[in-house]
């Protein structure tokens, strides 16, 4: 209770780091004013908003206003649908966490059982193969593998459609390539950890009380070995949300990540405050419940 | 104990060599590229490589929509990737560097303040930092550079904070005390030096990623402008014609992916060789 306690408290730090990044960049180009009611804006509009925002006010007041507005969800209105940015990406955010959750899901089964195979058969074949997979995984750009797949499974095979979000079929290739982004770090993390579990002076015991090897990977080593695989599960959100945002620009995903893009070449700041603010919250909402997880299949955590 | 088929001196060697190949085609990119990377030629448009039926050795990869030569052009944006790579990395490894010594050599409440940013700093992704620079500051090489590199910093940080914890307890630390060296001094003649080997096997893996995190941004169009040739550019332009000219996303991809692997045999073989402990292997 105590763990959870200190670790409710920490839920805000991030927060914190992106409204003061973002308040930064914006105030970085002088008259914010500007940016958020566009080119075509009359000056009798300008002064308006100007004493909206309390520019006047002297710069730590300012953040206070500016806090207190996304506090309440209040990030302006889209510049260019003349509706509230948090609408506009709100209506956006099932489809984003859909992919993210189908690409995470599936990164942590392969990674989880590519893992479990390499280290079974260290340094053979199989070993071998899915190191070597993984490494060139790392070094492969994720939207270029998406292009490659749209060229084989939708323009050579026409089993599946190249962009959209309609039906399971459209899934499928946004799905994989997120997954791939992340499948590497599961792999050699999960194989890492069992090899290093393996070693243990417990596990050694049980093989000379004559435990069977398989029964001795199942029950002995697999569960000691989850510790680190749950907790890259909590680092990587921050790289599944940016590959999500990268996945749904290649396949046309309608999801945040491709609003907050197009959003931008139409300098619509509103909308990608809004985005990033959104992406920002899922990833540390989705980081506190992995470390309860963590905490209560470890009891060693809570302890700390 | 079995011999390995790929051992960290094979790596080295294969991504060193890759290295070494892109680099240099970076660096001499003026005299290597057969052609200008932005000289239209609207009779040559769309020509396929030299290997397939209608390819010829005028433009050995093809040429793109405008008829610019692909070779120039790959052969040229090489430069941006290594630049922005190298350069943000420098960035990162001087704040995270600085700040992780500072904590873990001081402890307390510096420890404190500076470690809990660093897990929050975790958090966040580089991609939506840049998002935000880019949608009100517009993109730009400087800006690259400079949201990547403060984006990286907190891998050094938590690395160097270890470090220095455990260092600060060792007989040498004692003994510079002892004969009247301040903090700075030790922190900068007697800590860091300690570090340099780790820090280069995470800085060399941290340049690919970062060489990896340029191409998506400007693939997204958040790098610089189009007419510029970078990688992500080109396969940009090369998605929208993916039917007729496969080859313009797909060479570019080739690129990306011999560079950036080629970095990251480096820094694997690097990490084995310095460390063959901590390589997982049985």
């Amino acid at each position: 209770m105590a763990y959870l306690l200190r670790r409710l408290l920490l839920v805000p730090v991030p927060l914190l780091i992106v409204v003061v990044f973002v308040f930064v960049v914006l105030r970085l180009t002088g008259d914010p004013v500007a940016i958020y009611l566009g080119i075509d804006a009359t000056p009798e509009q300008e002064a308006l908003l100007r004493a909206e925002l309390g520019l006047d006010d002297p710069v730590p007041v300012q953040f206070a206003w500016f806090l207190l507005d996304l506090l309440q969800g209040d990030f302006g209105n889209s510049l260019q649908h003349r509706a509230p940015a948090m609408e506009l990406v709100g209506a956006r955010l099932p489809a984003t966490l859909q992919l993210a959750a189908m690409g995470l899901g599936l990164a942590i089964v392969l990674g989880v059982l590519g893992g479990i195979a390499a280290a079974v058969w260290n340094d053979r074949l199989p070993d071998l193969v899915l190191t070597a997979l993984a490494v060139i995984g790392q070094s492969m750009p994720s939207f270029w593998l998406g292009i490659l797949l749209i060229q084989l499974f939708a323009l050579e095979l026409g089993w599946l459609p190249t962009s959209g979000r309609e039906g399971w079929e459209s899934a499928v290739l946004p799905t994989l390539t997120l997954a791939v982004f992340l499948l590497p770090n599961f792999i050699l993390v999960t194989r890492t950890a069992v090899l290093e579990t393996a070693r243990e002076q417990f596990v050694a015991t049980a093989r000379a009380r004559g435990v069977g090897s398989a029964r001795a990977l199942f029950r002995h080593v697999l569960p000691n070995a989850l510790n680190p695989v749950v907790s890259l599960v909590g680092l990587q959100l921050g790289r599944l949300m940016g590959g999500a945002v990268v996945t749904e620009t290649v396949f046309a995903w309608p999801g945040v990540g491709r609003l907050m893009v197009s959003a931008i070449f139409q300098r619509d700041v509103p909308v990608v405050i809004a985005g990033v603010f959104i992406v920002a919250v899922t990833i540390v909402l989705a980081n506190l419940v992995v470390d309860i997880v963590q905490a209560a299949i470890d009891p060693r955590i809570r302890l700390r | 104990m079995r011999r390995r088929l790929f051992g960290p001196r094979v790596k080295l060697a294969v991504g060193a060599a890759l290295v070494l190949l892109m680099v240099a085609c970076a660096v001499f990119a003026p005299w290597l590229a057969p052609h200008d990377p932005y000289a239209q030629d609207l009779m040559a448009r769309l020509r396929p490589p030299v290997w397939a039926d209608r390819g010829s050795w005028a433009h050995p990869l093809g040429t793109d929509n405008f008829g610019r030569d692909l070779l120039s052009r790959l052969i040229h944006g090489s430069r941006l990737s290594i630049l922005v790579g190298l350069a943000a990395m420098a960035l990162a490894l001087t704040i995270g560097t600085t700040l992780g010594i500072l904590a873990g050599y001081l402890g307390g409440r510096v420890e404190q303040v500076v470690m809990r940013f660093a897990d929050a700093w975790q958090a966040i992704p580089e991609i939506l930092l840049a998002i935000v620079v880019v949608a009100v500051l517009g993109g730009g090489v400087t800006v690259l550079i400079l949201v990547l590199g403060f984006a990286g910093w907190e891998v050094y940080t938590r690395v160097t904070f270890n470090l220095g914890r455990s260092l600060r307890e060792r007989p040498f630390v004692e003994a510079a005390i002892a004969a009247g060296a301040g903090g700075g001094y030790i922190m900068w003649r007697h800590l860091l030096p300690q570090m340099i080997p780790v820090l280069s096997v995470i800085a060399t893996l941290q340049v690919g990623q970062l060489i990896l995190q340029e191409t998506a941004l400007s693939f997204l169009g958040l790098g610089l402008p189009p007419p510029t040739a970078t990688w992500g550019n080109i396969l940009a332009e090369g998605r929208e014609r993916l039917w007729v000219a496969p080859w313009i996303a797909n060479l570019a991809g080739c690129a990306i992916i011999l560079l950036v692997l080629g970095i990251n045999l480096l820094g694997n073989g690097l990490r084995e060789l310095l460390d063959p402990k901590r390589v997982g292997r049985g």
